[in-house]
């Protein structure tokens, strides 16, 4: 096991070992600053009154009373937001256009969820501001609410938008419905694949509605000055989107508006929308005065954006000697309030593990008056692939072959075709599989009551507009600004690269995360991209700086620049001419950087394409106890290709907290609604994340299938470990009761209660 | 109604503070004294980020009113390094991984040092159920109980 | 000539032809070209989708080039993390 915390190996470089991250002593200390933590002298304090009911016209909303309180400095509403035109992306089958944001961040018509934001005051207290929401006035119109998914499909459901008309059927509906799209894809002929199947597995899956979790509540700060310029701290996962979201819904340009990521407590997705900033905005900008909003954990549950519930329904084909030949899927998956569900990652990853000649796969995206969906790590392929690994696991099951065997039989690899179209090159999933073998865990014996599952999972990764920038400061220490908010490890990566590509110590690099002011646009931290992206931009910036010190070390020693070269923090003469020139360190350089031209610095802007998908394995042993219904996980091994893992301990870290969270949503998550459309577990006591005691040690696998288009080989790996739990979990939980679960959670009383229905039947 | 007039001992200094009757610790902590340290994740006790120990003992400060504490004794995240000098289970969380984003951080140290003041040789099955009132989201657990593990192991060698 | 496929919907625009040869050595040129051969799915390659070049995925680049012998496959764009991919817009567009 590699030593923990050792900075660099007998100059074998950083990249790959377990360095201590640069932000690491200010958040043992309490000392570094989440979203919450920022305060501004002469701050007001906003709050929002949100509807208490699921669907409902509005009617009137009175103000005055609010307004005139003491202390009260200014109020909001819709009207003090422009409606925004129907800006309809098209082409995205995961869209969201700007008319709905700017009605989900506050209601206009129609409030279409509980906990959907009708109002917001700004006062000189928090006591004041709650005392101002109860004298707001709001007359509804109450209508009749939908939010199963099934339900909203019906014919005669209430409807939410009478402007949605179902995309992607034909012919285009006359009526308005609450299927806002369907897509399809297609590969080979399923029909004829069926044929040749000698065993055909058909099943239905349902799944609940989970939120992200993440610990920390959204916050903002916002203070505009006189003059429409605006500062804004929040913690997010992509300033810069938070940047263009704010001026295209407050009419600003975007370079008056400029936003700091604060440390951020958590995201996964789920801070990749705007719900505070603009409301901060639009308050600061009327009380002219700073304004601070930071939401309750119940506003979290209740206005947010966690994921969609779904029906799954899955039908495949094999041969008796294991190989799929035929695949077909059927997802519907909620969208919330506003149209936009991941359905179409869904469908793209639903057989994206494995080598199929025939795939059919078929999405519908759902409204239904439940708060609009977020991205949730990996968005859309949980779900869908646990249906399949489900099924993958009755087939194994039903023509004894090991879970193991019959995936590695069908394993993607590198010139699949993928049955959302492109050929993939080098895959790591065959390696990710017998890992999973070789180990210890797999060949434990189990006792009564005891199961073991396996799944594997798929996700593609994507790199986006990234900038980050090197600076040599005048000793020599270099400063590097990533425009990518850190959510987990980050800057400890992009450091190791860093002090690798300059050949300088890792102490002597100092990174932070630039503000939108001080970088170019950089796309979200989401999609696994960040040190993916991050550190391709770092490449470039060395790169830079690497050019400019040869360009001037040549000139210095008048020398054409093919005499001169950069290795391991050097500038080098060659040949002859190394007799006559001690090579010079950066730091040397730095000290004459003013005389030589100027400071030195490199700045990567880039479009980083090439990201590599990540394929992992899950294996898990679980105990269920017949009286409780209680599962308990006995022990987890996850095995996952990181291409190469710039960082070990983070990406283990990935690896891990994926999995429990994925544990969480298989046994115990779930949005409980009732028949009034009013959440019922608005809290983490009934909404129930795994703690410390309920779960094992994770033991993660670093498998390594370098990414050939990145200079390191890195895949980004944050999404991919939430993919495989569900499926490995129901796998296990079969082997234990011998029933197949297709509803999530499997939650004590529903494993009890199926147990029950099992023992009556015999 | 007047506020209260508090005055208590934080991170072994003497604090006073005036609070309202429904503020709790924690709205003292960071929003009167400016110590921001320990964090709100639920406000109702449940997650754990706010911990604090009062009299030596572990409490959510959510759940703790501000005007209770007076002549009591109160630590904080910010109380745990001495001067320069970090603690063995700061230290060893940094070279664990054992943070992604950090937000439940200070109160896993919080309550790990309690945890670690009753039981200097706790088995994982121990430190799991101790810290079961502290919420994590990214990290799974794992590299939190290696770091309290090898803490300890480090502070019995004193 | 570049074989080229649409993936999802996007034969829907085109009166259900999903697959095309096309002579283009980038992808701007591309999608210039098959907005001429069917005008409605012109907007829709400006905004939103990837493209695949033999077997890599690219999004959002104009620029990439085309070999001759190149198999292209256009799908609508893939988001990561984040539900709102397609929606950086400046503002004011």
């Amino acid at each position: 096991m590699a030593e923990n915390g050792t900075n660099g190996t007998n100059g074998q470089g950083y990249v790959g070992t377990r360095t201590i991250r640069p932000d690491g002593v200010d958040k043992v200390t309490g000392r570094a600053r989440f979203g919450a933590d920022f305060n501004l002298a002469g701050q007001l304090i906003g709050k929002v009154l949100r509807s208490p009911h699921a669907h409902a016209r509005i009617v009137s909303i009175d103000t005055s009373k609010a307004e005139a309180l003491p202390g009260v400095k200014a109020v909001i509403t819709r009207d003090d937001f422009a409606d925004q035109s129907s800006e309809f992306i098209p082409a995205g089958e995961m869209m969201m256009n700007y008319k709905d944001v700017v009605r989900n961040v506050m209601a206009r018509e129609k409030v279409l969820y509980e906990g959907h934001a009708v109002a917001a005051v700004a006062a000189t207290s928090t006591a004041i501001a709650r005392r101002a929401l109860k004298l707001i006035d709001v007359k509804y119109e109450v209508l009749p609410h939908v939010i199963d998914v099934v339900d909203a499909m019906k014919p005669g459901a209430p409807v939410l938008h009478d402007d949605l008309f179902t995309a992607g059927v034909e012919p285009k509906p006359d009526k308005p419905s609450n299927v806002a799209k369907r897509i399809e894809i297609n590969l080979g002929d399923i029909e004829a694949g069926f044929k040749k199947a000698d065993i055909v597995i058909e099943r239905e899956f349902k799944t609940a509605p989970v939120h992200q979790g993440y610990i920390e509540p959204h916050a903002a700060l916002a203070s505009v000055s006189e003059d429409g310029a605006t500062e804004l701290w929040c913690c997010t996962q992509g300033h810069f989107i938070v940047r263009a979201h704010c001026a295209r819904l407050l009419g600003l340009d975007i370079g008056k508006i400029r936003v700091t990521a604060t440390e951020i407590g958590g995201g996964f997705g789920g801070k990749t929308v705007v719900y505070l900033e603009p409301l901060a905005i639009a308050l600061s900008r009327k009380a002219k005065r700073p304004v601070k909003m930071v939401m309750s954990r119940e506003e979290v549950f209740k206005a947010s954006g966690p994921t969609s519930g779904a029906v799954v329904k899955v039908k495949m084909g094999a041969t008796k000697d294991g190989k799929f030949v035929a695949g077909f899927a059927e997802l519907k998956y909620q969208a919330g309030a506003f149209q936009g569900s991941p359905v179409q990652p869904g469908v793209f990853c639903a057989y994206a593990p494995y080598d199929m000649e025939n795939v059919k796969v078929i999405g519908y995206d759902v409204v239904s008056n439940r708060p609009k969906v977020a991205a949730y790590r990996a968005p859309g392929a949980p779900i869908s692939e646990f249906a399949v690994e489900s099924v993958v696991d009755e087939i194994a099951k039903k023509l004894g072959i090991d879970g193991i065997q019959l995936r590695m039989m069908n394993a993607a690899r590198e010139g699949t075709k993928a049955a959302y179209g492109p050929k993939f090159g080098p895959l790591g999933l065959e390696e990710t599989l017998n890992s999973i073998k070789k180990t210890e865990h797999w060949n434990t014996p189990l006792r009564k009551w005891q199961g073991r599952g396996v799944a594997s999972g798929f996700w593609f990764n994507i790199g986006g507009e990234t900038c980050a920038s090197l600076t040599v400061n005048e000793d020599g220490t270099v400063s590097l600004m990533a425009g990518t908010p850190d959510i987990g490890g980050l800057r400890a990566a992009l450091t190791n690269v860093a002090a690798d590509e300059l050949g300088i110590p890792y102490e002597k690099v100092r990174p932070i995360i630039g503000d939108t002011g001080s970088l170019g646009f950089t796309f979200l931290t989401g999609g696994s991209r960040s040190a993916f992206s991050g550190s391709m931009a770092i490449v470039e910036a060395a790169k830079q700086i690497k050019t400019e010190l040869c360009a001037r070390a040549a000139k210095l020693w008048e020398l054409k620049p093919d005499q001169v070269e950069f290795s391991k923090g050097y500038v080098k003469a060659l040949g002859a001419a190394a007799e006559k020139f001690k090579p010079m360190s950066i730091a040397d350089f730095a000290k004459i950087a003013g005389k030589t031209g100027g400071p030195i610095g490199g700045y990567g802007r880039i479009n980083a394409q090439g990201a590599g998908p990540s394929l992992g394995t899950h294996l898990v042993d679980l105990e269920v106890d017949p009286e409780t219904g209680r599962v308990t996980i006995l022990r987890y091994t996850v095995a996952q290709d990181a291409g190469k893992a710039l960082h070990p301990a983070y990406v283990e870290g990935q690896f891990q907290g994926g999995a429990v969270q994925g544990i969480g949503w298989a046994l115990n998550e779930e949005y409980i609604y009732g028949d009034d459309g009013k959440l019922q577990n608005a809290g983490f006591l009934d909404y129930r994340m795994p703690v410390a005691s309920d779960v094992p040690m994770i033991d993660a696998i670093l498998v390594e299938v370098a990414n050939p288009k990145h200079p390191y080989g890195v895949r980004g790996v944050g999404e991919t470990p939430i993919v495989p739990p569900l499926g490995a979990i129901a796998n296990a939980m079969e082997q234990a009761t011998g029933i197949r679960f297709t509803e999530l959670p499997m939650s004590p009383p529903r494993v009890l209660k199926a147990l029950k229905e099992k023992a009556a039947k015999s | 109604m007047a506020k209260h007039h508090i005055e208590t001992t934080v991170n072994g200094d003497a604090v006073e503070f005036l609070c309202e009757t429904e503020d709790t610790l924690l709205d003292v902590l960071r929003d009167t004294l400016n110590m921001t340290g320990s964090k709100e994740g639920c406000a109702s006790g449940d997650c754990g980020a706010c911990s604090v120990t009062l009299d030596g003992r572990l409490v959510c400060s959510c759940l703790v009113l501000g005007c209770e504490v007076g002549g009591r004794r109160i630590e904080t995240i910010e109380g745990l390094a001495q001067g320069e000098q970090l603690h063995p289970l700061q230290q060893k969380f940094l070279e664990h991984a054992a943070l992604q984003c950090g937000i439940c951080t200070p109160g896993f140290l919080v309550a790990s040092k309690a945890l670690l003041e009753r039981s200097p040789d706790p088995s994982e099955h121990e430190i799991r159920f101790w810290l079961a009132g502290n919420l994590c989201r990214c990290t799974g657990y794992d590299k939190i109980v290696s770091a309290v593990k090898d803490a300890a192991a480090t502070m019995r060698k004193g | 000539m570049a074989r080229v496929v649409l993936i999802g919907n996007l034969a829907q625009l085109t009166g259900g032809v999903a697959e095309f040869n096309v002579s283009a050595t980038s992808v701007k040129q591309l999608f210039d070209r098959l907005a001429e051969l069917h005008p409605q799915l012109g907007p829709h390659l400006q905004e939103g989708v990837a493209v695949a070049i033999d077997g890599q995925i690219y999004q959002e680049t104009l620029l990439e080039p085309i070999r001759p012998d190149s198999e292209v496959y256009i799908l609508p764009q893939i988001a990561g993390g984040s539900a709102d991919r397609a929606l950086r817009i400046p503002a004011g567009r």
